[in-house]
Protein backbone atom coordinates (compact mmCIF):
# COMPACT_ATOMS: atom_id res chain seq x y z
CA UNK A 1 0.00 0.00 0.00
CA UNK A 2 1.10 3.31 -1.22
CA UNK A 3 1.59 6.34 1.50
CA UNK A 4 -1.12 8.07 1.91
CA UNK A 5 -0.86 11.80 -0.22
CA UNK A 6 0.47 14.93 0.96
CA UNK A 7 -2.22 17.71 0.92
CA UNK A 8 -0.04 20.10 -1.87
CA UNK A 9 -0.06 22.27 -4.90
CA UNK A 10 -0.39 20.41 -7.77
CA UNK A 11 -0.23 21.82 -11.40
CA UNK A 12 -4.14 21.53 -11.54
CA UNK A 13 -4.27 23.76 -9.31
CA UNK A 14 -1.66 26.27 -11.04
CA UNK A 15 -3.26 25.50 -14.02
CA UNK A 16 -6.72 27.46 -12.65
CA UNK A 17 -4.48 30.13 -10.71
CA UNK A 18 -4.25 33.86 -11.74
CA UNK A 19 -2.91 36.94 -10.53
CA UNK A 20 -5.14 39.62 -9.29
CA UNK A 21 -3.17 42.09 -8.46
CA UNK A 22 -4.50 46.07 -9.07
CA UNK A 23 -4.09 47.05 -12.42
CA UNK A 24 -2.77 43.33 -14.15
CA UNK A 25 -4.74 42.84 -17.51
CA UNK A 26 -2.71 39.64 -17.87
CA UNK A 27 -1.65 37.69 -15.13
CA UNK A 28 -2.20 34.07 -16.59
CA UNK A 29 0.28 31.47 -16.45
CA UNK A 30 1.65 32.33 -12.95
CA UNK A 31 5.75 31.98 -13.15
CA UNK A 32 6.31 29.02 -10.83
CA UNK A 33 9.89 28.78 -9.47
CA UNK A 34 10.18 25.08 -7.26
CA UNK A 35 12.84 25.06 -4.86
CA UNK A 36 11.47 21.37 -4.07
CA UNK A 37 9.20 19.41 -5.27
CA UNK A 38 8.23 15.81 -4.94
CA UNK A 39 6.29 12.78 -7.33
CA UNK A 40 3.55 11.32 -5.88
CA UNK A 41 1.59 7.87 -7.65
CA UNK A 42 -2.18 8.98 -7.10
CA UNK A 43 -5.48 7.45 -8.46
CA UNK A 44 -5.44 7.24 -12.22
CA UNK A 45 -9.12 8.10 -13.31
CA UNK A 46 -9.39 8.10 -17.03
CA UNK A 47 -12.90 9.69 -16.89
CA UNK A 48 -12.07 12.26 -14.52
CA UNK A 49 -9.14 13.45 -16.48
CA UNK A 50 -11.07 13.06 -19.83
CA UNK A 51 -13.47 16.06 -18.66
CA UNK A 52 -11.11 17.88 -16.71
CA UNK A 53 -9.02 18.45 -20.26
CA UNK A 54 -11.97 20.40 -21.41
CA UNK A 55 -11.39 22.88 -18.54
CA UNK A 56 -7.42 22.83 -18.78
CA UNK A 57 -5.00 25.26 -20.67
CA UNK A 58 -3.27 23.11 -21.90
CA UNK A 59 -0.18 25.43 -23.22
CA UNK A 60 -0.03 27.15 -19.80
CA UNK A 61 -0.19 23.05 -18.67
CA UNK A 62 2.65 22.37 -20.78
CA UNK A 63 4.48 25.47 -19.86
CA UNK A 64 4.33 24.34 -16.56
CA UNK A 65 6.22 21.38 -16.75
CA UNK A 66 8.37 23.26 -18.68
CA UNK A 67 8.89 25.67 -15.49
CA UNK A 68 9.73 22.67 -13.24
CA UNK A 69 11.99 21.22 -15.52
CA UNK A 70 10.44 18.15 -16.75
CA UNK A 71 10.35 18.74 -20.43
CA UNK A 72 9.20 17.05 -23.31
CA UNK A 73 6.32 14.67 -21.15
CA UNK A 74 3.76 16.31 -22.77
CA UNK A 75 2.26 16.66 -26.64
CA UNK A 76 2.31 20.48 -27.74
CA UNK A 77 -1.43 19.64 -27.91
CA UNK A 78 -4.67 17.67 -26.78
CA UNK A 79 -4.88 15.35 -29.26
CA UNK A 80 -8.40 14.67 -30.85
CA UNK A 81 -8.56 11.34 -29.68
CA UNK A 82 -7.89 12.33 -26.24
CA UNK A 83 -10.98 10.81 -24.64
CA UNK A 84 -9.84 7.12 -25.90
CA UNK A 85 -6.29 7.67 -25.47
CA UNK A 86 -5.19 5.99 -22.57
CA UNK A 87 -1.44 6.92 -22.98
CA UNK A 88 -2.37 10.51 -23.25
CA UNK A 89 -4.57 10.65 -20.57
CA UNK A 90 -1.90 9.10 -18.30
CA UNK A 91 0.35 11.83 -19.25
CA UNK A 92 -2.11 14.23 -18.46
CA UNK A 93 -2.78 12.62 -15.52
CA UNK A 94 0.47 12.44 -14.36
CA UNK A 95 1.16 16.28 -15.10
CA UNK A 96 -1.88 17.43 -13.15
CA UNK A 97 -2.14 15.46 -10.20
CA UNK A 98 0.88 13.96 -9.13
CA UNK A 99 3.83 16.66 -8.53
CA UNK A 100 3.65 18.54 -5.65
CA UNK A 101 5.33 21.49 -5.20
CA UNK A 102 6.07 22.11 -1.80
CA UNK A 103 8.37 25.00 -1.51
CA UNK A 104 8.65 27.97 -3.94
CA UNK A 105 6.56 30.36 -5.51
CA UNK A 106 4.07 31.74 -8.43
CA UNK A 107 5.55 34.77 -9.91
CA UNK A 108 2.80 37.23 -11.46
CA UNK A 109 3.62 37.27 -15.13
CA UNK A 110 3.13 40.95 -15.48
CA UNK A 111 3.98 42.87 -12.01
CA UNK A 112 6.24 40.31 -11.32
CA UNK A 113 4.47 39.90 -7.73
CA UNK A 114 5.26 36.66 -5.71
CA UNK A 115 3.09 34.39 -3.88
CA UNK A 116 4.95 32.22 -2.14
CA UNK A 117 5.02 28.87 -1.69
CA UNK A 118 5.62 27.15 1.76
CA UNK A 119 4.42 23.98 2.83
CA UNK A 120 2.67 22.84 -0.28
CA UNK A 121 0.11 25.51 0.20
CA UNK A 122 0.42 28.89 -1.82
CA UNK A 123 -0.47 32.37 -0.15
CA UNK A 124 -2.58 34.04 -2.75
CA UNK A 125 -3.62 36.89 -0.32
CA UNK A 126 -2.74 40.39 -1.53
CA UNK A 127 -1.55 43.90 0.48
CA UNK A 128 -4.08 46.61 0.85
CA UNK A 129 -2.64 48.70 -1.89
CA UNK A 130 -3.10 45.26 -4.24
CA UNK A 131 -6.46 44.97 -4.62
CA UNK B 1 -21.29 4.41 2.36
CA UNK B 2 -24.18 5.25 4.64
CA UNK B 3 -24.94 8.08 6.04
CA UNK B 4 -24.27 7.08 9.46
CA UNK B 5 -21.72 5.87 8.59
CA UNK B 6 -19.95 8.82 7.12
CA UNK B 7 -20.80 11.03 10.38
CA UNK B 8 -18.92 8.47 12.58
CA UNK B 9 -16.14 9.14 10.08
CA UNK B 10 -16.20 12.31 10.71
CA UNK B 11 -16.14 12.70 13.55
CA UNK B 12 -12.37 12.05 13.58
CA UNK B 13 -11.67 15.04 12.27
CA UNK B 14 -9.88 17.46 14.84
CA UNK B 15 -11.67 21.10 15.08
CA UNK B 16 -9.56 24.53 15.52
CA UNK B 17 -7.45 25.01 18.49
CA UNK B 18 -7.96 28.51 19.00
CA UNK B 19 -11.31 29.71 16.77
CA UNK B 20 -10.85 33.08 15.63
CA UNK B 21 -14.33 34.79 16.20
CA UNK B 22 -13.65 37.24 13.32
CA UNK B 23 -12.89 34.81 10.99
CA UNK B 24 -16.19 33.00 12.58
CA UNK B 25 -14.15 30.01 13.10
CA UNK B 26 -16.43 27.30 14.21
CA UNK B 27 -16.61 23.54 13.04
CA UNK B 28 -19.91 21.99 10.82
CA UNK B 29 -20.78 19.45 13.07
CA UNK B 30 -19.98 15.98 11.58
CA UNK B 31 -23.70 15.24 11.65
CA UNK B 32 -24.60 18.24 9.63
CA UNK B 33 -21.62 17.80 7.21
CA UNK B 34 -22.90 14.13 6.99
CA UNK B 35 -26.11 15.43 6.17
CA UNK B 36 -25.21 17.75 3.81
CA UNK B 37 -22.53 15.79 1.23
CA UNK B 38 -24.97 12.67 1.70
CA UNK B 39 -27.71 14.61 0.60
CA UNK B 40 -25.57 15.54 -2.14
CA UNK B 41 -24.35 12.67 -3.67
CA UNK B 42 -27.59 10.52 -3.10
CA UNK B 43 -30.37 12.70 -4.65
CA UNK B 44 -28.08 15.06 -6.68
CA UNK B 45 -24.93 12.60 -8.22
CA UNK B 46 -22.41 16.09 -6.99
CA UNK B 47 -19.96 14.47 -5.58
CA UNK B 48 -18.73 11.16 -6.33
CA UNK B 49 -16.07 11.70 -9.44
CA UNK B 50 -15.93 15.40 -9.08
CA UNK B 51 -13.77 18.55 -9.16
CA UNK B 52 -15.14 20.24 -5.83
CA UNK B 53 -13.76 23.05 -4.37
CA UNK B 54 -14.26 23.37 -0.52
CA UNK B 55 -14.93 27.78 -0.13
CA UNK B 56 -14.11 28.60 3.95
CA UNK B 57 -12.57 25.23 3.99
CA UNK B 58 -11.04 25.39 8.16
CA UNK B 59 -10.49 22.23 9.48
CA UNK B 60 -11.25 20.51 5.86
CA UNK B 61 -14.53 18.50 7.18
CA UNK B 62 -16.59 19.00 3.94
CA UNK B 63 -13.18 18.24 1.90
CA UNK B 64 -12.64 15.34 3.91
CA UNK B 65 -16.25 14.18 3.43
CA UNK B 66 -16.67 14.87 -0.34
CA UNK B 67 -13.07 12.37 -0.40
CA UNK B 68 -14.67 10.06 1.43
CA UNK B 69 -17.54 9.75 -0.75
CA UNK B 70 -15.58 9.85 -3.67
CA UNK B 71 -15.04 12.83 -5.49
CA UNK B 72 -11.58 13.00 -7.76
CA UNK B 73 -9.85 16.48 -7.24
CA UNK B 74 -10.61 18.77 -3.49
CA UNK B 75 -9.36 22.20 -3.36
CA UNK B 76 -9.55 23.93 -0.24
CA UNK B 77 -9.55 28.53 0.34
CA UNK B 78 -9.36 29.94 2.95
CA UNK B 79 -7.91 32.55 4.14
CA UNK B 80 -6.44 31.98 7.81
CA UNK B 81 -2.69 29.63 7.97
CA UNK B 82 -3.61 28.04 11.45
CA UNK B 83 -7.04 26.67 9.93
CA UNK B 84 -4.86 25.21 6.88
CA UNK B 85 -2.21 23.61 9.16
CA UNK B 86 -5.23 21.99 10.59
CA UNK B 87 -6.78 21.41 7.28
CA UNK B 88 -3.28 19.84 6.13
CA UNK B 89 -3.00 17.58 8.98
CA UNK B 90 -6.75 16.39 9.17
CA UNK B 91 -6.57 15.36 5.78
CA UNK B 92 -3.31 13.69 5.75
CA UNK B 93 -4.51 11.73 8.98
CA UNK B 94 -7.86 9.86 6.56
CA UNK B 95 -5.02 8.85 4.32
CA UNK B 96 -7.64 9.87 1.25
CA UNK B 97 -7.27 7.68 -2.10
CA UNK B 98 -7.92 11.00 -4.08
CA UNK B 99 -6.23 14.59 -4.39
CA UNK B 100 -6.81 17.51 -1.75
CA UNK B 101 -5.02 20.17 -1.96
CA UNK B 102 -5.65 23.84 -0.37
CA UNK B 103 -4.57 27.56 -1.05
CA UNK B 104 -4.58 30.63 1.08
CA UNK B 105 -6.71 33.55 -0.51
CA UNK B 106 -9.52 36.20 0.77
CA UNK B 107 -12.58 34.84 -0.81
CA UNK B 108 -13.70 38.87 -0.66
CA UNK B 109 -11.33 39.43 -2.93
CA UNK B 110 -13.10 37.52 -5.66
CA UNK B 111 -14.33 39.13 -8.45
CA UNK B 112 -15.26 38.18 -12.18
CA UNK B 113 -13.16 41.21 -14.26
CA UNK B 114 -10.25 40.12 -11.71
CA UNK B 115 -10.03 36.79 -11.35
CA UNK B 116 -7.59 34.43 -8.98
CA UNK B 117 -9.17 31.52 -10.04
CA UNK B 118 -10.65 30.76 -13.74
CA UNK B 119 -14.11 30.41 -13.73
CA UNK B 120 -16.10 27.23 -14.06
CA UNK B 121 -12.97 24.99 -13.28
CA UNK B 122 -15.09 22.79 -10.52
CA UNK B 123 -18.14 21.00 -10.72
CA UNK B 124 -19.10 21.59 -7.12
CA UNK B 125 -18.34 24.35 -4.47
CA UNK B 126 -19.23 23.34 -1.12
CA UNK B 127 -19.17 25.95 2.12
CA UNK B 128 -20.17 26.69 5.22
CA UNK B 129 -19.33 30.60 5.15
CA UNK B 130 -19.20 33.05 7.60
CA UNK B 131 -23.04 34.47 8.67
CA UNK B 132 -21.07 38.34 8.51
CA UNK B 133 -21.17 39.93 11.86
CA UNK B 134 -20.77 43.47 12.00
CA UNK B 135 -17.21 43.74 11.33
CA UNK B 136 -16.99 41.74 8.24
CA UNK B 137 -21.72 42.43 7.07
CA UNK B 138 -21.73 40.79 3.60
CA UNK B 139 -19.10 38.28 3.72
CA UNK B 140 -21.53 35.68 3.09
CA UNK B 141 -22.60 37.29 0.00
CA UNK B 142 -18.96 37.53 -1.23
CA UNK B 143 -18.77 33.89 -0.23
CA UNK B 144 -22.02 33.28 -2.68
CA UNK B 145 -20.30 35.34 -5.68
CA UNK B 146 -17.51 33.66 -5.82
CA UNK B 147 -18.94 30.29 -5.83
CA UNK B 148 -20.87 31.50 -8.75
CA UNK B 149 -18.13 31.97 -9.98
CA UNK B 150 -15.85 28.90 -9.74
CA UNK B 151 -19.11 26.38 -9.94
CA UNK B 152 -19.76 24.71 -13.54
CA UNK B 153 -22.95 22.98 -11.69
CA UNK B 154 -23.48 23.15 -8.15
CA UNK B 155 -23.59 24.71 -4.83
CA UNK B 156 -23.95 23.86 -1.58
CA UNK B 157 -24.47 26.06 1.02
CA UNK B 158 -25.79 26.58 4.91
CA UNK B 159 -27.61 30.12 5.20
CA UNK B 160 -29.73 31.34 8.08
CA UNK B 161 -33.16 30.86 7.73
CA UNK B 162 -33.70 34.45 8.44
CA UNK B 163 -31.65 35.58 5.23
CA UNK B 164 -33.81 33.19 2.49
CA UNK B 165 -35.06 35.46 0.90
CA UNK B 166 -32.07 37.77 0.81
CA UNK B 167 -30.17 34.41 -0.42
CA UNK B 168 -32.62 33.34 -3.00
CA UNK B 169 -32.81 37.23 -4.18
CA UNK B 170 -28.97 37.37 -4.64
CA UNK B 171 -28.04 34.06 -6.21
CA UNK B 172 -30.59 34.95 -8.97
CA UNK B 173 -28.36 38.01 -9.48
CA UNK B 174 -25.15 35.91 -9.70
CA UNK B 175 -26.84 33.68 -11.91
CA UNK B 176 -27.95 30.76 -9.74
CA UNK B 177 -31.22 29.18 -8.71
CA UNK B 178 -32.18 28.35 -5.37
CA UNK B 179 -33.40 25.48 -3.77
CA UNK B 180 -33.94 24.86 -0.22
CA UNK B 181 -33.45 20.90 0.63
CA UNK B 182 -33.64 21.43 4.25
CA UNK B 183 -34.19 23.19 7.23
CA UNK B 184 -31.46 22.29 9.86
CA UNK B 185 -30.70 23.65 13.33
CA UNK B 186 -27.03 24.44 14.08
CA UNK B 187 -25.80 25.00 17.98
CA UNK B 188 -23.42 27.13 17.22
CA UNK B 189 -22.04 27.18 20.93
CA UNK B 190 -20.84 23.77 21.10
CA UNK B 191 -18.70 24.49 17.79
CA UNK B 192 -17.13 27.33 20.26
CA UNK B 193 -16.22 24.94 22.50
CA UNK B 194 -15.11 27.15 25.08
CA UNK B 195 -18.26 29.26 25.28
CA UNK B 196 -20.01 29.29 28.51
CA UNK B 197 -23.56 30.66 27.52
CA UNK B 198 -26.41 28.31 27.54
CA UNK B 199 -26.82 27.16 24.04
CA UNK B 200 -28.94 27.66 21.67
CA UNK B 201 -29.85 26.76 17.95
CA UNK B 202 -30.15 28.76 15.11
CA UNK B 203 -32.19 27.75 12.41
CA UNK B 204 -30.20 27.20 9.15
CA UNK B 205 -31.36 26.57 5.97
CA UNK B 206 -29.19 23.97 3.69
CA UNK B 207 -29.57 25.35 0.46
CA UNK B 208 -28.41 23.91 -3.23
CA UNK B 209 -27.75 26.25 -5.88
CA UNK B 210 -27.84 25.18 -9.65
CA UNK B 211 -25.82 27.42 -12.22
CA UNK B 212 -28.19 29.08 -14.22
CA UNK B 213 -25.95 31.02 -16.58
CA UNK B 214 -22.85 30.01 -18.33
C1 LIG C 1 -17.99 28.70 9.54
S1 LIG C 1 -16.30 28.29 9.22
C2 LIG C 1 -16.49 26.79 8.29
C3 LIG C 1 -15.25 25.91 8.30
C4 LIG C 1 -15.31 24.61 7.55
N1 LIG C 1 -15.64 24.79 6.14
C5 LIG C 1 -16.31 23.65 8.16
O1 LIG C 1 -17.29 23.38 7.48
O2 LIG C 1 -16.10 23.20 9.27
C6 LIG C 1 -15.85 29.55 8.05
C7 LIG C 1 -14.43 29.49 7.51
O3 LIG C 1 -14.24 30.55 6.57
C8 LIG C 1 -12.96 31.12 6.73
N2 LIG C 1 -13.02 32.50 6.26
C9 LIG C 1 -13.61 33.56 6.85
N3 LIG C 1 -13.49 34.67 6.10
C10 LIG C 1 -12.79 34.30 4.98
C11 LIG C 1 -12.35 34.99 3.81
N4 LIG C 1 -12.58 36.30 3.62
N5 LIG C 1 -11.69 34.29 2.86
C12 LIG C 1 -11.44 32.97 3.02
N6 LIG C 1 -11.84 32.28 4.10
C13 LIG C 1 -12.51 32.92 5.07
C14 LIG C 1 -12.65 30.98 8.20
O4 LIG C 1 -11.26 30.99 8.45
C15 LIG C 1 -13.33 29.63 8.53
O5 LIG C 1 -12.41 28.57 8.40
Amino acid sequence: MRLSAFVRMRLITHNMLTSHVKGVKNGYPLVIKAEDIKEQETDFNPDFISRMITRIEWPALTKAMEMIGHTDQLPEEVPKDYETNNDFLKQAHHALMEIEVITGSLTCPESGREFPIANGIPNMLLNEDEV
Amino acid sequence: MKLRQLEIALEDAKPFQEPKIQLEQYVTTPHLAACLLHTAETQFGDICGKNVCDLGCGCGILSIGSSLLGANHCLGIDIDEDALEIFQSNCEAYELNNVVECIQADIARFSPSRNMILAKRFDTVLMNPPFGTKSNKGIDMEFLHAASILASHAVYSLHKSSTRAHIVKKANDFGMQAQVVAEMRYNLESSYKFHKKKSKDIEVDFIRFTITTG
